[in-house]
């Protein structure tokens, strides 16, 4: 079976170990979490993954067999574009937008017969997606002016707009208040349903809720937590069902360990 | 408004003061009204010599922030060609331009050209560090995620870089706009019959200290006239575009 993206290798950092060779596969589909403290060299994974430049010194090989999108902590929102704006930025930068688009957006483009279907276009495909994380009211509004899960929603859907099986997400919710971290899984476990995503996260209870296939990384290296139990398809586990937390209880003590 | 207007007014007092109790003879200092007077009685000759060295500023200014900014971008570019440029942009602020007046008007002659060339060499430096600083600060989420999306580098520079670098810009550009004049005042100074700074030059030989005062004096307002249109226009153009 051919996986989404493989990484295999070892890592410094000024001549210091990051993290111990691993062999991190990434099967077709579904949630893998990536699991650990800080520092062990998480993030680092998945910009290798995602072809960014990382500082370290990497010894091993990656493939990666499907195109990507990323997702960070920081939503890397870009100040003076408002939020439709920024959820068409990769048309813009790819330079696939038609200079019309600004005077046209967000009306959805031609309607009637005759009109390009629905997802050929910019316009309405970002209104949808606007529309789907529920920030329909706030299309024309700065950054500046929303808050740090509205703009994490703007991410997400910045990240849908992209359209790529294969979807990075980089501790995306730490920023986040409890309730709206909570928020934001259950949104982006619905909408990123049918994609292959790799969340780097430190939180267990985060893994406990999404993960389809949890690793742990620690300092010893990588190591394959026991499969949990199947998810809801389209979202993420229940916060306070007793065994969600009996996992997220499981995984803390796995990373004591 | 008030405070400036108290502060010209202490600044006039002490100054016919100083007159009153050292006894300064009028080719040292000129008093006040003296200056005053040679203002009024040259003003059709200081405004056309103003006029001159405003045309200088503008189009000095206007050609040295250009290729101040277009430097900027190309080195924004290419980490290679910053490194063979900015030591040599930087030998070049070495060089007084004080220095560097009379070879110009030896190569460019004694009309406008010298003049303009000085201000640009005086303008493009602040501009073109300024704006460079700014293109290296994008944030790098934003770059990261413009690299997974498969954005070119002109695409990156153009839509993500520049606009973000253009505040840092507007700090080089208001910087350039208060030193303009003193380039195209130096290379009227040096080689040149128009312009303040030839009349300054040609006042100061007569003894005509007071108009020396008056010219000066129409130099110093134009120039904060100058930079602040410059920054009030700059704030109007970047708040359009949200920066």
């Amino acid at each position: 079976m051919t996986l989404a993206a493989r990484l295999q290798g070892r890592a410094w950092v000024d001549g210091m170990p990051l993290f111990a060779p691993v062999d991190l596969a990434l099967a077709m589909g579904g949630w893998t979490c990536l699991l650990g403290p800080s520092g062990v060299g998480k993030s680092t994974m998945l910009r290798l993954v995602a072809g960014l430049d990382t500082g370290v010194s990497f010894q091993g090989t990656i493939t990666r067999n499907l195109p990507v999108a990323l997702m960070a902590q920081d939503p890397g929102l870009i100040p003076w574009l408002d939020v439709t704006e920024n959820v068409t930025l990769g048309a813009r930068l790819r330079g696939t937008l038609s200079p019309s688009f600004m005077s046209k957006y967000p009306g959805g483009g031609p309607q009637g017969p005759g009109a390009e279907p629905p997802t050929a276009n910019p316009a309405s495909r970002a209104a949808a997606l606007i529309e789907a994380v529920g920030l329909t009211d706030r299309a024309h509004h700065r950054p500046d002016s929303l808050s740090g899960g509205q703009r994490q929603r703007v991410a997400l859907a910045r990240t849908l707009f992209e359209d790529r099986p294969l979807v990075l997400l980089d501790e995306p919710f730490s920023a986040l208040d409890a309730r709206t971290r909570a928020q934001m899984q259950d949104l982006s476990a619905r909408l990123l349903a049918n994609r292959t995503v790799l969340l780097v996260t430190h939180d267990p209870a985060e893994a406990a809720r999404l993960g389809d296939r949890i690793l742990l990384l620690r300092e010893e290296g990588l190591t394959e937590w026991p499969a949990p139990p199947p998810r809801p398809t389209g979202a993420a586990r229940p916060y306070d069902a007793p065994e969600v937390l009996a996992l997220q209880a499981d995984l803390m003590r796995g990373m004591m360990a | 408004m008030k405070t400036v207007l108290a502060l010209i007014l202490t600044v006039l007092a002490l100054w016919q003061g100083l007159i009153w109790l050292a006894g300064m003879p009028p080719f040292l200092l000129p008093a006040p009204a003296a200056v005053a007077e040679a203002l009024w009685l040259n003003r059709i000759e200081i405004a056309r010599n103003a006029g001159f060295t405003l045309t200088e500023v503008v189009l000095g200014f206007t050609l040295g922030s250009v290729i101040g900014a277009a430097l900027a971008v190309a080195m924004g570019f290419s980490a290679r060609l910053t490194g063979i440029l900015r030591p040599i942009l930087t030998f070049s602020q070495t060089i007084p331009v004080f220095a560097l007046a009379p070879i110009l008007t030896l190569w460019l002659g004694f009309g406008m050209a010298p003049k303009i060339a000085m201000t640009v060499l005086i303008v493009f430096f602040p501009v073109a560090a300024a704006f460079l600083d700014g293109l290296g600060r994008t944030p790098q989420a934003a770059l990261d995620l413009a690299q997974v999306m498969g954005a070119s580098r002109g695409r990156i520079m153009r839509h993500l870089r520049i606009p973000a670098a253009l505040p840092h810009l507007a700090t080089g550009l208001r910087l350039a706009a208060v030193y303009a004049p003193i380039g195209a005042v130096i290379g009227e100074w040096v080689g040149g019959a128009r312009g303040l700074g030839a009349l300054m030059i040609h006042a100061n030989g007569r003894m005509k200290t007071d108009l020396v005062f008056a010219a000066l004096l129409v130099l110093s307002v134009m120039t904060v006239i100058f930079a602040r249109l410059v920054s009030v226009a700059l704030s109007r153009i970047w708040r359009r575009y949200g920066v």
